[in-house]
């Protein structure tokens, strides 16, 4: 008999160490009986076995991959189900971890497989111990025709600092296509947050401002960012220096940043403003103490999605005008046509998007304490 | 129109509780007392006493409204604070009074850690930490559970008897505003005017068991004689 046992925690407030409560349903009655479950998913699966067996065997396997591929997923997923099931309580936890990182490996194993067989065409689904080892490459390789690596050569750090001192470590830095995206992304992140968060909050009080502001944004907020760049371009004079890769990372940012603050602090609780106005706050203290912690909430909100907005700019930019960059390396690689490395440039962007929304996190926890 | 032909006078240390229908305008009466809403006609004037700088009304507002990015202390100190009063003496003030409400414990908690009364504790001593000249009290048990507002109401009673601070009190509840008032001051249903004011000679100190007296029992059935027609005309309008 299968039972689903749901546990739930009680910690009440005041009193120490919590009350654990169970409620167990007798799966049986709810579902038809477990046993006939079984028996449908064995007889299912001993049929899929039989079936690849005689394909195997008539040497027709490789024409009907796919969907034996497909039916074999749908099969796995019915056995973890059951598996789900059965696991005791206290290994719960794991299993769901086990599922949350297993299943990925599991299709990158599948990807590996199916690339060695020629299942599916390695040139442009590269497998992916190739990605991780042109990866490797490209982080510890330094290209001596465009004069780039990906990291820096961090370890090489010391041997310049001794001979040329802070310039020596300066120039190895500025050779990285991580550091050079990273520092574009940071700068313009920065540029454009700060100006649009103090605009919005002057919009979300200031009906005036609003009024004047709201359909201009709007419309620009529709707009590519990547279609202002030729005309960012234009207003500098080196239109390829590092100039108008930020202004249009910063603008981007900005105009998001803008909105959302205007509509974090439109939607503050109105009780506090009157609170706040009661207990004698001034605008200054109104500002300080109800309006920029009230919007905070919608703020952060905003600031995580403009990160990848700006990554998203940033990796765009790159592909159209740079020497240097993440992005410019996967475009680089997609000219001389060596998909690995396109690949590892994905990865990289994953890494840094992943990294960069942590930090994002971590702040956030720092400025917003009375969050949970 | 939501209010209409309103006065009232309250005396220097007086519990006034204002009962009626809902939608009859009380909550609107209090935040023009508080200066939060605007006055189309008419005045409303609250004597300042001797003590410069004291704040003329403090709410206590029925969604709590005490603010979640601040810590329980730091929420109950707000109105020192924005009177500019320096931290020592309004940390000791804060302490105080979450110490005479039971919540010392909880000082530094943010109010999504507390329960309903903990926060509504909060929100009531915020106010009377401000020390004010009239505390507005706007249904300030209205969200809470029966158990926990009895107990509450007995709290507010505790408070009432060491301050002594003129309070005005909106509810819809029968029990409260006689267990609780002064002076119980009844309002009709749209739009909202004085219907009749009844004063509640119990004697104080009161608590719950104070409900129990037969004299308890007189007044609620005859506030509340008033009061059921206007409910149901309420009602009518409404539907």
């Amino acid at each position: 008999m299968t039972r689903l046992c749901v546990q739930w925690t009680c910690r009440h407030k005041g009193e120490q160490g919590h009350s654990h409560k169970y409620l167990e349903i007798d799966m049986s009655k709810l579902y038809f009986s477990a046993n006939q479950e079984d028996r449908i998913f064995y007889s299912l699966l001993m049929t899929f076995l039989m079936v690849q067996f005689v394909l195997v065997f008539l040497g027709l396997w490789s024409l009907w991959a796919w969907p034996s591929i497909a039916v074999g997923f749908l099969l796995f997923v019915m056995g973890c189900e059951r598996v789900g099931r059965a696991v005791p309580f206290h290994l719960h936890n794991r299993y769901e971890k086990s599922l949350a990182f297993g299943f990925p490996v599991l299709l990158l194993i599948t990807w590996e497989i199916a690339g060695n067989t020629g299942l599916i065409n390695p040139l442009w689904f590269p497998q992916p111990s190739r990605i991780a080892i042109s990866l490797w490459d490209l982080s510890v390789n330094f290209d001596r025709f465009s004069g780039t690596s990906l990291l820096g050569r961090p370890w090489l750090v010391g041997d310049y600092y001794r001979k040329d001192g802070f310039t020596g470590v300066y120039a190895l830095l500025t050779e990285s296509h991580l550091l050079a995206t990273l520092s574009r992304v940071l700068t313009g992140f920065c540029l454009g947050a700060i100006p649009g968060i103090l605009l919005g909050v002057v919009m979300g009080i200031n009906r005036t401002v609003r009024l004047m502001l709201d359909t201009t944004l709007s419309a620009i907020y529709v707009l590519p960012k990547i279609a202002i760049f030729p005309i960012v371009m234009l207003m500098f004079s080196d239109p390829f220096g590092e100039g108008p890769k930020i202004v249009v990372v910063a603008l981007s940012v900005f105009i998001l940043m803008t909105i959302n603050t205007m509509v974090g602090v439109r939607n503050i609780d109105p009780v506090y403003l009157m609170a706040g106005k009661n207990y004698g706050a001034s605008r200054l203290q109104m500002m300080r103490h109800v309006i920029l912690p009230g919007s905070m909430p919608v703020i952060f909100a905003g600031l995580r999605i403009a990160l990848g907005t700006a990554m998203i700019v940033i990796i765009s930019v790159e592909f159209l005008r740079a020497k240097q960059g993440v992005g410019f390396m996967t475009f680089y690689y997609w000219e001389v046509l060596v998909p690995e490395k396109m690949y590892a440039g994905l990865v990289v962007v994953m890494i840094l998007g992943v990294l960069l929304t942590v930090v994002l996190e971590w702040f956030q926890r720092r400025v917003m304490p009375w969050k949970l | 129109m939501a209010v209409d032909d309103f006065s009232l006078d309250v005396a220097d240390g007086e519990f006034v509780c204002i009962v009626g229908p809902s939608g009859c305008g009380k909550s609107t009466v209090l935040r023009m007392m508080a200066g939060l809403e605007t006055i189309s006609s008419g005045s409303i004037d609250i004597s300042p006493g001797n003590v410069p700088g004291k704040p003329l009304n403090s709410v206590v507002f029925q969604e709590y409204a005490i603010f979640p990015w601040k810590t329980v202390i730091e929420n109950v100190a707000f109105g020192l604070e924005m009177r500019g009063i320096s931290l020592n003496i309004r940390v000791d003030a804060a302490k105080y009074w979450l110490d005479r409400v039971g919540l010392t414990k909880f000082s530094h908690h943010y109010p999504h850690q507390l329960s309903g009364g903990m926060k509504q504790r909060v929100s009531i001593i915020r106010a009377i930490v401000n020390d004010p000249e009239v505390l507005l009290m706007d249904e300030p048990l209205g969200a809470l559970d029966a158990q926990t507002r009895v107990l509450l109401q007995e709290e507010l009673l505790r408070i009432w008897g060491e301050t002594k601070k003129t309070v005005i009190y909106i509810t819809h509840s029968l029990d409260e505003c006689v267990l609780l008032g002064d002076r119980v001051v009844l309002m009709s249903a749209q739009p909202g005017r004085i219907l009749a004011t009844y004063d509640i000679n119990l004697e104080r100190p009161r608590s719950i068991e104070t409900m129990n007296s037969p004299r308890f029992t007189e007044y609620r059935a005859e506030i509340w004689e008033n009061l059921r027609d206007e409910v149901v005309r309420s009602m009518d309008m409404q539907t």
